[in-house]
């Protein structure tokens, strides 16, 4: 167990800067799972903790250790590849135990230790078979069974889940939580799946970009997204991204000339002020009558999802999708109000789209 | 596709790869430049080292009739090997490539001139085609002397073509029934779909698909008929009936080591290298674009 | 897919049955003349179906062209080169594809492009490399005057000579360097996903170790395919062999042989012998071959992409 701190981490390939200076702090025994959308360069930033990939500046530690020149096998650390990595031509023990037989640990012990883990992720019957003859998922076993073999002070995990099918993927999200429950080792996994990412980790790290826009727990980046990135990453059905003005009377204007008083804003009002509005679709409610603080809009379509349906409507030109409970038929075109929880409304700035908190 | 995941080490990788490049230093680099340097030198009789001379030795090369007369024939070697050598592996690649039963056999058999040396084919050829053995050497019995490859040039050049053409068999057979296989079967079914039938389809669209490889053969049969011809002709005729089956590489071999006229020969190897590196080099742009316009 | 061309088909047995009778024949004359006594043999038009002389022709040409010596030449030669071939090539590649060093694509290029210079473009220089094969360094050192540098220091005279004719270092050695085997190790070492390198390096094990325990497991059908050609072709070497040795007795291979075997101009026309002799001569890479088909041909064919 290792506590693992990253300060102003840089990295360059060639003259184009893919990290652009990442400060992290990740405690002992915490899972952190890093997300973001394609190319962001999450990858990049765990292949650096892994050393796999050159600093090109700022510090790494791994416990009270500057890593940044230590090799890969010194640092402690042990890695779950996207694509399993599994050497084809060795057995499922020879794969998890070749870490301990280049580290010169004798057979009677590697054999032990390879039966020991492989019993934890329940490959104890496939012992002897090539990766070649197992499933996707027996495969992902071997792959954490080699890194768990090490008992090392990091587990990495880069999109490990991405080449299984979605069923297999829920249960080996349960058996890594479970894993670091009993293990307690510090884990640091990428990801570009929120799901995967919401139910897996103690603290999040959203990236954009090369650089980090937002830390911190799974509910802290539902509910109080630090940027307009977070916002419109996180959250399934996306969050409602409304952009706006001030006019002269203090209104909110968006779209074709919409209107909006939404209390939130209170703060804000300045005629020319610029705004993104956000609410996340179970924020919207759909009221048949015309109420203060309720906007117009008309029904595009549904999406029926089974226990709930969304609306998609249009409001004076803004795309507004809300969560509907009821099992209602709405038809195409229908004007509906939608009305939005005053609790649930996000302000960001339209510049550089952080967070504007209303009584800050 | 670039490779992100290098090792890092400075003496390493030079140490791994020392041997190979002391090696084609050694025996390739080096000795390709003693030619150049015999080739623009000449040995003085009386001994005291190599004398610059310039374009001589190759004005002499190319002012001689007779060398010419082996460039022709190397020429004429080359296309006539070349040709019936391809065209047979093809009519039978086409014909395998069906994978009618059965066909297996056929297959595994063709393969087999690709393992035999060049002299011991040459062996083979000469007693097939000994005049006074019972083979060819039968027609000399009906219409006497028709066929006689120890006196006749003309007989004695065609005996060494078939057996090169036979020898390249194997290797063109391989190349081309990997081509055809390697086109998906689905173009096959939309040719039949069109009302092609399978001779159709062969002229239609197997050939005109496996031209990058025909193109490549065609290339490597020609520089191995340079090459390669040399075994075979020292066997089977040591270049006569009165040179009349030497060919460039039988005539350097001939000049420098019999001759001992190492700058003649010298240069006379220069002019084959720039043959073969101008067909590589061709070689090279031809699959270029091939890459481009994939 | 269904589709019935009778004629057709026919026609496809007809020309694949012509096509086996070409290749065949050779194989076949060769095998019946060496089993016909020189009686048979020399019958005008000559039977060919085989007789019952075949060993004792073996035995003739066995003695006439002291084939066990030479055959096991051939051997230790054949093995040699291709032995060495595929070490040189596997670890030049590992070099090429495993690091990154700037002149890495120089050295590539340079190993690729001796492929434009075959062994008989190059003889007559190439000969005297054999004769001293030390003797391009001692040129060098000559040139840059470091041979009088060295002498005037230590009193010591650099006179580099390494001899190699009639040894199987110089029947091997040559041969040894390698563009084709480089680069198909090459094509294959670029197939080695980049995570498993990873996966290596964070189980602790450094470039040799992954060299050994990974990449040389992984590439054994290819190497197999390679050894194959390898051998075949350099059991069939015939040029270089005849001119690097003079001590035919001790140091001459079965291919060389050959010549020593065909009937004399006026001589006794026993062409059964001669037969024999290259019938043993062709068999073991004509075995190798057809064994090693599979592999052999993939080996063949990735060359080319």
């Amino acid at each position: 167990m290792a506590a693992i701190t990253l300060k102003s981490v840089k990295k360059n390939y060639g003259k184009t800067p893919v990290i652009h200076g990442v400060n992290v702090e990740i405690e002992a025994g915490e899972f952190i799972v890093i997300l973001g959308p394609s190319g962001c360069g999450k990858s990049t930033l765990l292949r650096m903790i892994a050393g796999l990939e050159e600093v090109t500046a700022g510090e790494i530690h791994i416990g009270d250790r500057l890593v940044n020149q230590v090799e890969p096998r010194d640092r402690g650390c042990a890695m779950v590849f996207q694509n399993y990595a599994l050497y084809p031509h060795m057995t499922v023990a020879q794969n998890i135990g070749y870490s301990l037989k280049v580290a010169g640990v004798p057979r009677a012990q590697r054999d032990e230790r390879v039966r020991a883990v492989a019993k934890s992720v329940g490959l104890e019957d496939y012992l002897d078979r090539r990766p070649g003859q197992l499933s996707g998922g027996q495969r992902q076993r071997v792959a954490m069974a080699r890194a768990m073999v090490r008992e090392p002070k990091v587990f990495l995990f880069d999109e490990p889940f991405s080449n299984l099918d979605a069923k297999l993927r829920v249960a080996m999200r349960a058996e890594v939580r479970r894993l670091h429950r009993d293990l307690g080792v510090t884990s640091v996994f990428v990801t570009h799946d929120q799901t995967e990412a919401m139910t897996l980790a103690d603290r999040l790290i959203i990236m954009n970009a090369g650089r980090v826009e937002q830390i911190g727990k799974p509910s802290e980046v539902y509910n109080r997204p630090a940027s307009r990135f977070v916002a419109d990453f996180i959250g399934s059905p996306a969050m409602n991204l409304i952009e706006g003005m001030f006019d002269e009377q203090g209104h909110f204007v968006y779209g074709r000339g919409g209107r909006l008083a939404a209390e939130p804003l209170n703060g804000q009002r300045r005629p020319g002020r610029k705004l993104v509005l956000g609410v996340r679709p179970e924020a919207v409610r759909r009221t048949n009558e015309q109420k203060p603080g309720a906007i117009p809009a008309l029904v595009e379509y549904i999406e029926e999802l089974g226990a709930a349906r969304l609306i998609h409507a249009d409001a004076s030109g803004t795309r507004i999708v809300a969560v509907e409970t009821e099992n209602v038929d709405i038809p195409s075109g229908a004007p509906v109000h939608l009305e939005f929880n005053d609790d649930a409304l996000h302000v960001f700035s339209a510049e550089d789209g952080r967070r504007i908190d209303a009584h800050a | 596709m670039e490779r992100r995941a290098y090792y890092r080490n400075r003496l390493l990788p030079w140490l791994l790869i020392a041997p190979q490049l002391i090696l084609i230093f050694v025996f390739f680099y080096w000795p390709a430049s003693q030619a150049l340097y015999w080739a623009f030198t000449l040995e003085q009789a009386w001994g005291g080292g190599n004398v610059w001379v310039g374009f001589d030795n190759f004005r002499q090369v190319f002012g001689d009739a007779r060398y010419w007369n082996t460039v022709m024939r190397s020429g004429l070697y080359a296309l006539a090997a070349t040709g019936i050598s391809m065209t047979l592996a093809l009519v039978l690649a086409l014909f395998v490539d069906r994978s009618l039963r059965g066909t297996k056999i056929f297959q595994d058999v063709y393969i087999w001139p690709y393992a035999i040396a060049a002299p011991a084919a040459g062996v083979a050829f000469r007693f097939i085609f000994s005049p006074e053995a019972g083979l060819v050497g039968t027609l000399n019995g009906m219409w006497p002397g028709i066929w006689n490859p120890a006196t006749n040039g003309a007989h004695a050049l065609l005996m060494v073509i078939v057996c090169h053409a036979w020898l390249g068999i194997g290797y063109n057979f391989i190349f081309f029934l990997a081509a055809l296989q390697m086109i998906p079967r689905s173009m096959f079914e939309a040719g039949a779909m069109d009302g092609a039938g399978p001779a159709r389809r062969m002229i239609d669209l197997q050939l005109p698909l496996i031209a990058p490889t025909t193109f490549f053969l065609l290339i490597m049969n020609i520089i191995s008929s340079f090459t390669d011809s040399f075994g075979l002709i020292d066997v089977m005729t040591e270049g006569g009936p009165v040179g009349s089956t030497e060919v460039m590489v039988y005539k350097i071999y001939f000049d420098g080591f019999r001759g001992l006229d190492y700058s003649g020969a010298a240069a006379q190897s220069i002019v084959l290298m720039l043959l073969v590196m101008a067909l590589t080099f061709v070689q090279f742009k031809w699959i270029e674009r091939r890459i481009h316009y994939a | 897919m269904i589709e019935r061309s009778p004629l057709f088909n026919a026609i496809s047995y007809a020309m694949m049955v012509i096509g086996f009778l070409i290749v065949v024949t050779p194989f076949w004359v060769v095998l019946v003349a060496a089993s016909q006594s020189l009686s048979e043999i020399a019958r005008v038009p000559m039977s060919l179906w085989p007789s019952a002389h075949l060993w004792e022709n073996i035995e003739a040409a066995w003695n006439r062209a002291d084939l066990g010596p030479k055959l096991l030449n051939s051997l230790i030669v054949a093995l040699g080169v291709t032995f060495g071939k595929i070490t040189i090539a596997a670890l030049s590649a590992f070099s090429i594809v495993f690091f990154n060093y700037r002149a890495r694509m120089v050295c590539f290029w340079m190993i690729f492009v001796t492929l434009m210079l075959p062994l008989e473009v190059r003889i007559v220089p190439t000969y005297s490399i054999a004769a001293n094969a030390l003797s391009p360094f001692q040129t060098l050192l000559d040139t840059l005057g470091l041979t009088g540098l060295i002498s005037a220091l230590t009193g010591v005279e650099v006179s580099l000579n390494w001899n190699l004719l009639n040894s199987y270092t110089g029947l091997i050695l040559p041969l040894v360097a390698t563009a084709t085997g480089t680069f198909l190790y090459r094509q294959f070492f670029m197939t080695v996903p980049d995570e498993l390198v990873e996966a290596s390096k964070m189980d602790g094990s450094g470039p040799m170790r992954f060299f050994f325990d990974v990449l040389i497991p992984l590439s054994r059908t290819n190497m197999l395919a390679l050894a194959t050609i390898m051998f075949v072709s350099s059991w069939n070497q015939y040029l270089w062999p005849l001119l690097v040795t003079t001590d035919r007795e001790n140091y001459g291979t079965v291919v060389m042989q050959l010549k020593a075997l065909i009937p004399a101009q006026n001589g006794t026309p026993d062409w059964n012998v001669t037969m024999a002799g290259a019938l043993i001569i062709m068999l073991p890479p004509l075995v190798i071959v057809a064994l090693a088909q599979r592999w052999f041909v993939r080996g063949l064919i990735s060359r080319d992409k």
